[in-house]
């Protein structure tokens, strides 16, 4: 991917692990509680290039509508955060950039998503869902070893081949990119189910990376995951936005205000807010977002 | 009541344990059966115990495979759904029915000329309709749905996330049920093939009606492994019953003695079906 090289990320430590979810509300307006925890610098938008577009976008679970005429861009160079109450619209949202969300059954979809202009919907979907990866709430690894993980996923479809010794390279990179190499090294044959929580989750993040996407997916990513695998993933999470867009939804609102560069949050189904990270967080143009963020409800 | 359900139990066990190692003699493994008028001329077990073996195999042969396949189906397809049901109960009707009726069936189907090659021929055009072929045939329909139902099981533990993380690298579902979904639920195959051949080695009614219950493999032919298939024999299971007390032969030192045998055979799969369930626990993912 010929993206110009990224200013330097200024990463601050983070003392302990995030605070909790929960953001006490002091009614007026948007929340002060958690602009106090560190944020690595936003990016210049000017650098980020869009990659993915949603276009009035609605879609439904058989009468009822979980995402009603979403638009948004989704952009190389940065993460966007979607954030919300619980059932208002984001995973499905975010399922339905790499067509997860026509495997249920009785969903109905209008509007368009393009991938690089191109409609996902004219794309063979196991193509598209290698371009545009997703990474779970739990972590799943599959079950066998760390090295099959990877590997499973560079080989075509059931495919035995090629042999081990030929994807060597290509497991080592994704491991690399993860974070998780140094830890595993010494036995990739190490079932990948006995790895700490935190580690699995990488893992998955490394076989998301190793099909070489455009865009990924994060649902909830470190729900399941003490403080410190939080923080090792949202330092990676923030590595990979100048490779790839990153798409993360998320019930911290502290997470959110930590990587996200850009922020939608919605409610019900619609897209309230869209905006960069410091506009929603510091001046919400809906008193809806003011409310949430302030704790109101959610 | 549960006191008295574990001394009877205990009591059958055991009682087959003691009787059987009193009269287990290691040639008993090694010689055929044979006629003779006292214990010590009618010979051993050896034809019964590879009987038992070689319908094990046989019937598992055939279910194990089309067992997973209708599992796999009804778990990750189902489509239609009406059909489903219907495939959902006809294999619960198998898993109700005395596998006599199994067997019965059996006789009828083997014996039509159509199915002669699986048994013997008479130079007048009968069909014995009894062999292996015909045994492990309805023996797989005893086997089956503990299989299907097993492994359907396991798959439906699955958590979907797992099979969407599989879709969401670009997999089909065919590869995600051959590399994730059923590597997943082996644990799952194995206690179901283990249970199944579990019934498959206890069953009688289908080895004294299809596989003829004669005491040496009958097979004269020229062919050695296949005409010894298409002949006649006996198992364990039919060696006990023909020298129970009650049977026509009598001679109970070798009944418990093959008794014996095959319960040790049971035990020895139900404590591979606590191992392979044991570990398939350990390693799992979270809903």
């Amino acid at each position: 991917m010929g993206f110009m090289t990224p200013p330097p990320v200024r990463r601050l430590p983070l003392s302990g692990g995030p605070e909790p979810a929960v953001v006490n509300g002091n009614g007026n307006g948007a929340a002060s509680s958690f602009t106090s925890s560190p944020r690595r610098a936003a990016r210049p938008s000017a650098l980020a290039l869009e990659r993915m577009r949603v276009e009035d976008l609605s879609i439904a679970y058989g009468p009822k509508l979980a995402v009603d005429s979403v638009s948004l861009p989704i952009r190389q160079g940065e993460v966007l955060a979607l954030i919300g109450p619980s059932g208002c619209g984001k995973t499905t949202l975010l399922r339905s950039l790499n067509r997860l969300t026509e495997l249920t059954k009785g969903t109905s979809m209008k509007g368009r998503i393009t991938l690089d202009d191109e409609d996902i919907g004219t794309l063979e979907p196991t193509g598209l869902r290698r371009r545009v990866t997703m990474v779970f709430q739990q972590p799943n690894p599959f079950p066998m070893s760390v090295f099959d993980n990877i590997a499973f996923v560079l080989r075509e479809q059931a495919s035995r081949r090629p042999k081990r010794a030929a994807l060597k390279d290509g497991v080592h990179d994704a491991l690399v990119r993860a974070g998780l190499y140094d830890e595993v090294a010494a036995d990739l044959s190490h079932p990948a189910l006995r790895l700490s929580g935190g580690q699995q989750q990488r893992l998955c993040i490394a076989r998301a990376l190793a099909a070489d996407p455009e865009v990924l997916l994060l649902d909830e990513p470190c729900s399941a995951l003490d403080p410190q695998s939080t923080q090792v993933i949202e330092d990676l999470i923030t590595q990979l936005r100048e490779e790839l867009a990153v798409v993360i939804v998320t019930h911290n609102l502290q997470q959110a205000h930590r990587i996200a560069d850009h922020v939608a949050f919605m409610y019900l189904g619609e897209l309230v807010e869209y905006g960069s990270a410091d506009q929603v967080f510091h001046e919400p143009r809906e008193q809806r977002t003011k409310e949430y963020l302030s704790g109101a409800f959610g | 009541m549960g006191v008295l359900f574990l001394v009877v139990t205990a009591g059958i066990v055991l009682y087959m344990m003691v009787q059987g190692l009193r009269y287990i003699r290691p040639e008993l493994f090694v010689t055929s059966p044979s006629a003779g008028f006292t214990e010590s001329q009618t010979g051993g077990f050896l034809d019964p115990l590879m009987g038992t073996i070689i319908v094990a195999l046989m019937a598992m042969a055939i279910a194990l495979p089309i067992g997973i396949g209708v599992a796999v189906w009804l778990s990750e397809y189902a489509r239609p759904f009406a059909l489903a049901r219907l495939v959902e109960s006809a294999v619960e009707m198998l898993a109700g029915s005395p596998s006599i009726v199994f067997a019965l069936f059996g006789v009828l189907i083997f014996q039509s000329p159509a199915m002669g090659f699986f048994s013997r021929t008479t130079g007048d055009g009968v069909v014995y309709g009894r062999s292996f072929f015909a045994a492990a045939a309805m023996l797989s329909l005893v086997a089956f749905p503990l299989i299907v139902a097993n492994v359907r099981e396991g798959l439906q533990a699955i958590p979907g996330h797992v099979r969407e993380a599989a879709y969401s690298v670009g997999k089909t579902k065919i590869a995600t049920t051959r590399r994730v979904l059923l590597p997943a639920a082996r644990p799952s195959v194995v206690t179901g093939a283990m249970l199944g051949v579990g019934r498959v080695i206890g069953d009688t009614a289908i080895i004294v009606l299809l596989l003829g219950a004669t005491l040496r493999f009958n097979a004269p032919g020229d062919i050695p492994v296949l005409d010894t298939l298409r002949g006649t024999g006996s198992t364990l299971t039919s060696f006990v019953y023909q020298n129970a007390p009650t049977g026509e032969a009598n001679q109970p030192t070798k009944a418990y003695a093959a008794g014996f045998v095959l319960l040790t055979m049971v035990l020895i799969l139900n404590a591979l079906v606590d191992i392979a369930v044991r570990r398939g626990r350990r390693l799992s993912w979270g809903s």
